[in-house]
């Protein structure tokens, strides 16, 4: 009932009200926020996980923080529209001041030691939008005033960036980054697919000629981090690596289900409460026609299809929420593979 | 109504197999293009409603700290009335339906909604959702019809304690809220068995049950008359408050009573179903075993639209406020194949519902063979049917139902 009146007050469901939205590139915008009371700070690098209804359905996504702790207490995020998505475009081209998100609170390993020292000599690899949780941590460390001088807040670091994107114009940050590097606070490497051609991990020492006395620090696609690991291995160099998408679920037909401890082997045309009785679990039920909702177990990953209508329900951990997407298991069939947690009913 | 399968001239005799599965698939398309188009205007809807609710609630409720003043009183309660009157219908029953479950707000979800009733949430989905609205109208297996209090189908047996249910129809009305919690944990049938052979939840949902009736209590009639003690309403606040779930439990009542009880809506048998029935054929069953009212848009919304009783029990879980766009393409579906749509107003509806009760707490064709000119001789033999043994009360109605057919 409060929630009508102050939904950011203390002790609500986490929430937070968009206070601004700034175009970065054509694609891309930083959205601020201003978070509930209970919002607990975070550290330069980490990412919040964002819930936002889009044509009505909640949908949740993670995105970096891209500023240090504010005095405002402000956060925000910075996204990058991804043609075809659902919330990117939405979150850059429809979002308005005033809109409330659901959030969680800030989570992630990808920061710096808090001991300068422990670090001295830094190299950032990023890609894209994954300069974003880099960008929180440079502008932390060197806070831009509003004429745009930058000033170190410790002189310890040395810091080296070597960002790759499509083109120029294409990047999020650019005046940041080149502001930074003029500054003398890093040394900017950009590497643009158009002037430079599609970069490869074997460059890196030509360009970073100390790159043996650096911790590197990578974010982007799964392609570059993959390659990233393995050269760093191979030359026994430190590398800690942040990455988003864990990759999306290509719906299929059928596949193996996990549920209540059990492995089954699910056809596309079985519904995955029949399988799973079959297998001997006790499951929840009801009409076991769809439409009593007695059936409901949450989906935790992987997608399923409805038998009646063929629409595909996905789960991925990270974007869809924490406790799984409910799903109908009698009028549901595995649309690749899939866990779902086994609840018994609450009655 | 006598079960579909005894009466001489079916309603749906004049369908084929064919057909059947025909108006299924045309069913599922009016189904598909709804859950296509489902979004922002439709989720808007729902929380709009929530939001008015809470609000009426909450202004009621403040004008009620005033009730020693009897305007203030008048106000209020109507205002409490409606507000509970929408909780329970427009949002309670049909976010428990699943109806809302597509936008993944995990506050307006099926699996966590609870509302303002005696009946706990679960348990009436149980009820409800499972038992009604997969058997509906088949006797012997959908506790709705008469709620195992009442005979409101022909096929149902005729006692004499059944001659005091319209009695017990008014006293249930009154208690509604009450009556539907008893009816989830199935009362009495589960009391009139010895302890051990009830089911193993049992005792757990009776002590759930009891801890809601508990809290909606303490709610009603305690917390909120204490807050108007100072200002000497304690007593207006508490009858506020009563008088606001008495009209909630006779308007429900009512309009759950014009779903399936109107004369003319058809019921069946629970041999003639058969196990594999297929998916037109469960149509079927749903389009003849349920009646709309018809009425204005704010009249749909106080019934929570179960004013679309015809196409709510189509499709359970299609958005509420959908339902009025799919009824004339429903309506279409049933002139097309010859089938009655059974609509009409709510007095009409309400009226045929009683008119029921009150016909069969009497015994089968009683009703029918009474003249002015024969009543005495009728009340004797429905005094012999009362007072005699159970072969006696078989032959007598036999004799009723001769008369019956030899004056048809």
């Amino acid at each position: 009932m409060l929630d009508l009146f102050h939904p950011l007050r203390k002790g609500a469901e986490l929430r937070a009200r968009i206070v601004a939205v700034r175009a970065e590139t054509e694609d891309a915008a930083t959205i601020e926020l201003k978070p509930g009371k209970d919002w607990a700070g975070h550290v330069p690098g980490q990412y919040i996980r964002i819930g936002i209804d889009v044509d009505g359905r909640r949908h949740w996504r993670a995105y970096s923080l891209t500023h240090g702790p504010r005095a405002d207490r402000h956060i925000s995020i910075t996204v990058k529209a991804v043609p075809g998505g659902v919330v990117s475009p939405f979150l850059v081209h429809q979002a308005r001041p005033g809109t409330m998100v659901h959030l969680e609170q800030a989570a992630g390993e990808f920061v710096l030691p808090e001991d300068p020292a422990a670090h001295p000599k830094l190299l950032f690899v990023t890609a894209g939008s994954g300069i974003t949780p880099v960008i929180g941590m440079l502008r932390n460390l060197y806070p831009a005033t509003d004429s745009g001088v930058l000033h170190a807040r410790d002189g310890l670091r040395d810091i080296t960036v070597v960002h790759l994107a499509p083109s120029e114009p294409q990047t999020i940050f650019r005046e940041n980054l080149t502001a930074l590097g003029a500054a003398g606070a890093i040394r900017l490497i950009p590497r643009y697919d158009d002037q430079h051609g599609q970069f490869d991990v074997a460059l890196l020492a030509e360009l970073v000629p100390d790159l043996a006395e650096r911790v590197t620090y990578a974010c982007g696609p799964h392609g570059l981090l993959d390659a990233l690991e393995a050269h760093h291995a191979e030359r026994g160099l430190e590398l800690f690596t942040e990455q988003f998408r864990v990759g999306a679920v290509e719906p299929g037909e059928g596949g193996t289900v996990s549920i209540g401890g059990h492995t089954l082997e699910v056809d596309g045309a079985t519904p995955i409460l029949d399988a799973a009785e079959e297998a001997g679990l006790l499951m929840p039920s009801g009409c076991r026609m769809g439409i009593c909702m007695g059936c409901i177990q949450p989906l935790k990953e992987g997608a399923v299809r409805d038998l009646r209508t063929g629409d595909v329900t996905v789960a991925l951990p990270g974007e869809t929420p924490v406790d799984g997407v409910p799903i109908q298991t009698c009028i549901s069939a595995a649309a690749g593979a899939c866990t779902i947690e086994h609840k018994e009913r609450v009655r | 109504m006598t079960v579909m399968t005894k009466k001489p001239q079916s309603a749906v005799d004049h369908l084929t197999p064919e057909d059947i599965e025909a108006i299924g698939r045309e069913l599922d398309a009016i189904r598909q293009s709804v859950m296509e188009t489902r979004g922002e205007k439709d989720a808007a809807y729902i929380r709009r409603v929530i939001k008015t609710q809470r609000y009426l609630e909450l202004g009621s409720r403040a004008i009620l700290l005033a009730s020693a003043f009897p305007p203030a009183w008048i106000v209020g309660t109507a205002g409490l009335s409606v507000a509970k009157i929408l909780d329970n219908m427009e949002i309670g029953h049909n976010i428990m339906h699943g109806q809302w479950d597509w936008m993944r707000d995990p506050k307006i979800h099926s699996t966590v909604w609870e509302w303002d009733n005696a009946s706990t949430s679960e348990g009436w989905k149980h009820s409800h959702n499972e038992l009604h609205h997969t058997y509906t109208n088949i006797i012997g297996k959908d506790n709705d019809l008469g709620y195992g209090i009442m005979r409101v189908d022909e096929d149902q047996r005729w006692t004499p304690a059944t001659l005091l249910q319209p009695v017990y129809n008014f006293v249930n009305m009154l208690i509604f809220e009450y009556g539907i919690a008893a009816y989830d944990l199935e009362l009495g049938r589960n009391l009139r068995l010895p302890k051990d052979k009830r089911p193993a939840d049992f005792a757990s949902n009776v002590s759930k049950t009891l801890r809601k009736i508990r809290k909606q209590a303490t709610k009603d009639y305690v917390v909120h008359p204490l807050m108007a003690f100072p200002l000497g309403a304690a007593v207006p606040t508490l009858l506020a408050n009563l008088t606001a779930n008495v009209v909630r439990n006779v308007w429900t009542h009512s309009v759950i009573m014009c779903g399936h009880f109107p004369e003319g809506v058809e019921t069946y048998e629970k041999a003639a179903i058969d196990p594999n029935e297929t998916r037109g054929e469960w149509y079927l069953r749903q389009m003849l075993g349920s009646a709309n009212i018809s009425g204005s848009k704010a009249m749909h919304i106080m019934t929570g639209n179960l004013s679309h009783q015809i196409e709510h029990h189509l499709w359970p879980d299609l958005p509420s406020n959908r339902y009025a766009e799919v009824a004339p393409q429903v309506r279409a579906i049933f002139d097309k194949y010859g089938l009655r749509y059974h609509s009409a107003s709510l007095p009409a509806q309400v009226y045929s519902a009683w008119h029921k009760v009150f016909r069969l707490a009497l015994p089968n064709n009683w009703m029918a063979t009474t003249k002015p000119s024969n009543l005495p001789s009728q009340l004797k033999v429905l005094w012999k049917m009362t007072r005699g043994s159970r072969a006696q009360r078989r032959k007598l109605q036999e004799q009723l139902d001769l008369e019956a057919a030899y004056q048809g």
